[in-house]
């Protein structure tokens, strides 16, 4: 369905690897024994139907949660123990299944909050807004300014998030992220609550990034239609298991895929 | 001085030159880009443009070719008009929201083999009826993103069609040839094809000369004192006939700033930051600012709130008088002053009015009331009548001459005639040349003596002078004894009332004039709430005498206005009802434009209307109606009709 990337982004090389993770919260294995790679310049779905391990997942390599058994490779380096400002740090920015922006601050403030990590001036340089603490922060603000005009809501600026409809709102929270300049973009659930419009909005925006920017991204989502259209490669969980890994064309052709969404007499 | 200059120039790109000449270092254009607002000077802007000019010619367009320009108010396909006339080509303006198929139609008709175009949004729609484009060769876009992986054989982004043309500019034999191309182009040739909205059948496309368009906008900038100090916000659609004249043409004879907003939705923002000193608006724009200033009051704290209603009463009252320059009373003065720095003051300000000088509003009939508060805040607000064919304007009120029921006299130059069937017939500097590729509408729309036929119906006021337009000259008709009755016009003056939705006027080849009533169901709730009127429905609500008593006074009120004029004065309200459901476009009673289709609601009410003219007090109606999910059923109903006195009658009592 996608037109061919450009000739920046190098489809191929291993970003991201997950080999033979598992998770589990007392007696419940959210993850057991999942294997998969996320390569660069690629967007790649993860699906499954409710309670499937999907956002576990996402938070596994967010680090927010950390597998006991297993190993992640980022950017050829294992990682052990990280918590989730190192992710950050390390190149991975997410959005959130519901929501998780600074509601009374306009969109452009949590645009910029985005930029944050990226600010090398210290608190008081900022605070003082003189010499190289000035020049940082226009140039920040132009990076911002470009992401605005990237997703379209030049309208919405000076507007306190709070006070926008949620497809907006959703937006935004792309923006933020943006605004990290990411190796590695997580979305949870893009399109979730939002009407056909706002669906096809967002869908055009993910593609946009990855063919602009060259940016990898991983994405949950519940819309099969979205993920089957958006996605390069997609790997589907159920309870917790792999049970295929492939293109979109693949796996929906593939019996256990259809038997774990249907169901199957027993 | 600039004017007469102006009237000298008979072509665009020659104007343009003799811009970049007078006013070289003064600001052409604006747009905010990354939230920065961008200027380009007139001198800049004649650089650009001939460098686009020559990229366009590289490319192949030619004199007399037509090139597509489709897209939202920005620079660069405004210099696309530009550049396409500096080589005498014409360019044809689409609206940015037409669907494929109006594309489609439009570019086929135009048979443009250029289109220069905003973004991947239009390209892709050009592309989805390329097939029906068999001349379309090659297109420029202006936006980059989302077109990299696409075929680039054929499309070409402006920037890089400017940067070819400013390499070749190098060579001075390319300069001379591009002189040569400006002075080769003639007034006479056409400079625009305007393509009718097409809401009667298909679009027709209006074309439109240099000479005439500048004729024309320099006489409106000498009528307004526009000059090159003044500043212009470009946000109507490009391809309709005021963006054109109002922004393009009379920009370029006074020189003066247009600014683009930064896109579609930041038009209000945008509006506040640039400060326009001469703006124009829809009344249904107008109409939207004022509910939300409104509804913003209501929601401000109690003092703010008194002394917001307190000075708009204040301004009610002296508003419109200080501004006609007419003779208030010291107290009103004071009062209006204060009232100037407390509320209107801050209120222009945030409606990005605080600057503007002349403001205008057309398109369809304004309510006093609406038309009235913008003017007595202190906006110079005023009314024009025009069309396409006339390249817009045909009359518009002079300062100090304002009335919220006419459209003013003639402009300088125009010649207005009423023909014998009511219709407004003219002559005009800017009429245009003829409809692109149709003589037979083109003679259709011309009198043997070349007077333009407009289509609208109306008269000169007696008292004023002034136009009043009145209906479209073919929904005109006349009651059995001969008096004008024009059913816009009636519904029109009753639905300027808040608490009437929906009229439907009858009196063609009757004996009177009759008609049925829509309630405003949020308004009159409102209404019935305050008064402790208790009802359980719409239809309720409707039946309830005290609500008729209530639309009575209103329409006694439009009866006392329509006797003041002679011509309309016999086609007086003799009878009403208010209907017992809300007219529908579901139910085929509306348009889904919200016009009301008087024909088919005769046809579906015929029992109304024949008691509405048989003398009946009351009359059963049984209607079908639709669901929104499409199921159907059925409203019985008794619909009372009440008699109402008119004007002329010596009786004053109230109507029964």
């Amino acid at each position: 369905m996608r037109a061919p990337s450009g000739p920046d982004v190098a489809v191929g090389d291993v970003l991201l690897s997950v080999e033979n993770v598992s998770l589990s919260f007392g007696g419940v294995n959210a993850v057991s024994d999942v294997s998969f790679d996320i390569r660069k310049g690629e967007i790649r779905a993860i699906i499954g139907p409710n309670g499937a391990g999907k956002t576990s997942m996402l938070n596994i390599i967010n680090g927010f949660y950390h597998p006991q058994q297993g190993r992640i490779t980022f950017k050829g380096q294992a990682r052990s123990k990280m918590r989730p400002h190192d992710a950050a740090f390390g190149g991975i920015a997410r959005t959130f299944q519901n929501v998780a922006l600074f509601r009374g601050m306009t969109a452009l403030d949590n645009i910029m909050a985005g930029r944050s990590l990226k600010m090398r001036r210290n608190f008081f340089w900022q605070l003082l807004r003189v010499g190289p603490a000035m020049t940082e922060e226009v140039e920040h603000r132009r990076r911002v300014e470009e992401i605005i005009d990237f997703l379209k809501i030049q309208e919405i600026r000076r507007i306190p998030v709070g006070r926008l409809p949620y497809g907006l709102q959703k937006r935004v929270e792309l923006g933020r992220a943006l605004a990290m300049e990411p190796d590695l973009l997580l979305l949870d659930e893009p399109m979730a609550g939002m009407n056909l419009e706002e669906k096809e909005d967002m869908s055009r925006f993910i593609l946009d990034v990855n063919d602009h920017y060259g940016m990898t991204i991983a994405l949950i989502e519940h819309d099969m239609g979205v993920v089957m259209d958006l996605s390069d490669r997609v790997v589907v969980l159920d309870h917790g298991i792999k049970i295929a890994d492939g293109t979109p064309d693949e796996i929906k052709s593939d019996q256990g895929v259809i038997d774990a969404y249907l169901g199957v007499a027993h | 001085m600039a004017t007469m200059t102006a009237a000298a120039v008979d072509t665009f790109p020659k104007l343009l030159i003799r811009n970049a000449n007078l006013y070289g270092a003064r600001p052409a254009m604006r747009q905010k880009d990354l939230g920065i607002w961008q200027t380009w000077t007139w001198g800049q802007v004649l650089e650009i443009v001939r460098a686009y000019a020559v990229g366009l010619n590289r490319l192949g367009l030619k004199r007399g070719e037509s090139i597509a320009i489709v897209g939202a108010n920005r620079p660069k396909l405004y210099w696309s008009v530009m550049a396409a006339q500096m080589l005498g080509a014409v360019p044809v303006p689409v609206y940015a929201d037409a669907v494929a198929d109006e594309l489609a139609f439009v570019l086929a008709h135009a048979e443009v083999r250029f289109a220069a175009v905003e973004d991947q949004e239009q390209v892709d729609k050009i592309m989805s009826v390329k097939d029906r484009l068999t001349k379309l060769e090659q297109m420029v876009y202006d936006e980059r993103r989302g077109l990299r992986d696409y075929d680039h054989s054929h499309l070409h982004p402006i920037d890089d069609i400017i940067a070819g043309g400013r390499e070749a500019l190098a060579d001075p034999a390319v300069g001379q040839w591009l002189d040569a191309e400006i002075a080769a182009g003639k007034g006479s040739d056409p400079s625009i094809i305007l393509y009718t909205s097409g809401t009667t059948g298909t679009s027709k496309g209006v074309v439109l000369t240099g000479e005439r368009s500048i004729h024309a906008a320099t006489d409106t900038v000498k009528f307004d004192k526009l000059t090159a100090n003044d500043v212009a916000l470009a946000y109507l659609p490009l391809a309709w006939v005021g963006d054109h004249y109002l922004n393009y043409a009379q920009g370029m004879v006074a020189g003066f700033c247009t600014a683009c907003p930064e896109n579609s939705d930041t038009a209000m923002a945008d509006l506040r930051e640039i400060g326009p000193s001469f703006y124009f608006a829809p009344p249904r724009t107008l109409e939207v600012l004022l509910t939300r200033v409104m509804i913003r009051m209501e929601d401000a704290g109690y003092l703010k709130r008194k002394l917001f209603h307190y000075f708009i009463g204040v301004a009610r009252k002296y508003g419109e008088r200080i501004l006609n320059k007419q003779p208030v009373p010291l107290t009103g003065r004071l009062l209006y002053w204060l009232g100037e720095i407390l509320v209107y003051g801050p209120l222009k300000n945030v409606l990005g009015f605080s600057r503007v000088r002349v403001a205008y509003t057309a398109g369809e009939a304004i309510g006093p009331e609406l038309f009235g508060f913008y003017r007595s805040i202190g906006l110079n607000l005023k009314q024009l009548y025009g069309q396409t064919e006339a390249f817009l304007y045909l009359t518009a009120q002079p300062d100090g001459e304002i009335y919220s029921d006419t459209v003013g006299p003639a402009c300088p130059n125009v010649d207005i005639r009423i023909a014998d069937n009511g219709e407004v017939q003219f002559k005009s500097p800017g009429m245009f040349a003829g409809y692109f590729k149709d003589e037979g509408k083109t003679a259709e729309a011309l009198t043997p003596d070349g007077y333009v036929k407009t289509g609208d119906a109306g008269f000169f006021d007696e008292k004023t002078g002034h136009l009043k337009i009145i209906d479209r000259a073919k929904d005109v008709g006349r009651l059995s004894d001969g008096t004008l009755f024009a059913p816009k016009y009636i519904e029109n003056k009753l639905k300027f009332f808040p608490n009437i939705r929906e009229v439907v006027a009858y009196g063609d080849k009757r004996d009177f004039v009759a008609v049925m009533i829509n309630i405003d169901l949020t308004a009159v709730g409102n209404w019935a709430e305050r008064n402790n009127v208790v009802y359980g429905s719409y239809q309720e609500l409707a039946g309830h005498p005290l609500v008729y008593d209530m639309i009575a006074d209103h329409v006694a009120e439009v009866n006392r206005s329509l006797a003041e004029d002679k011509a309309m004065a016999g086609a007086q309200i003799k009878r009403f009802l208010i209907l017992h459901k809300e007219l529908d476009a579901d139910d085929g009673e509306l348009t889904r434009t919200q016009k009301v289709r008087r024909g088919f609601i005769a046809e579906r009410y015929a029992p109304l209307v024949k008691a509405l003219y048989d003398g009946s007090k009351e009359a059963d109606i049984s209607t079908e109606v639709t669901f929104e999910d499409g199921r159907k059923g059925t409203i019985n109903a008794r619909v009372k009709i009440r008699d109402m006195q008119t004007e002329s009658a010596f009786v004053t009592e109230k109507a029964a």
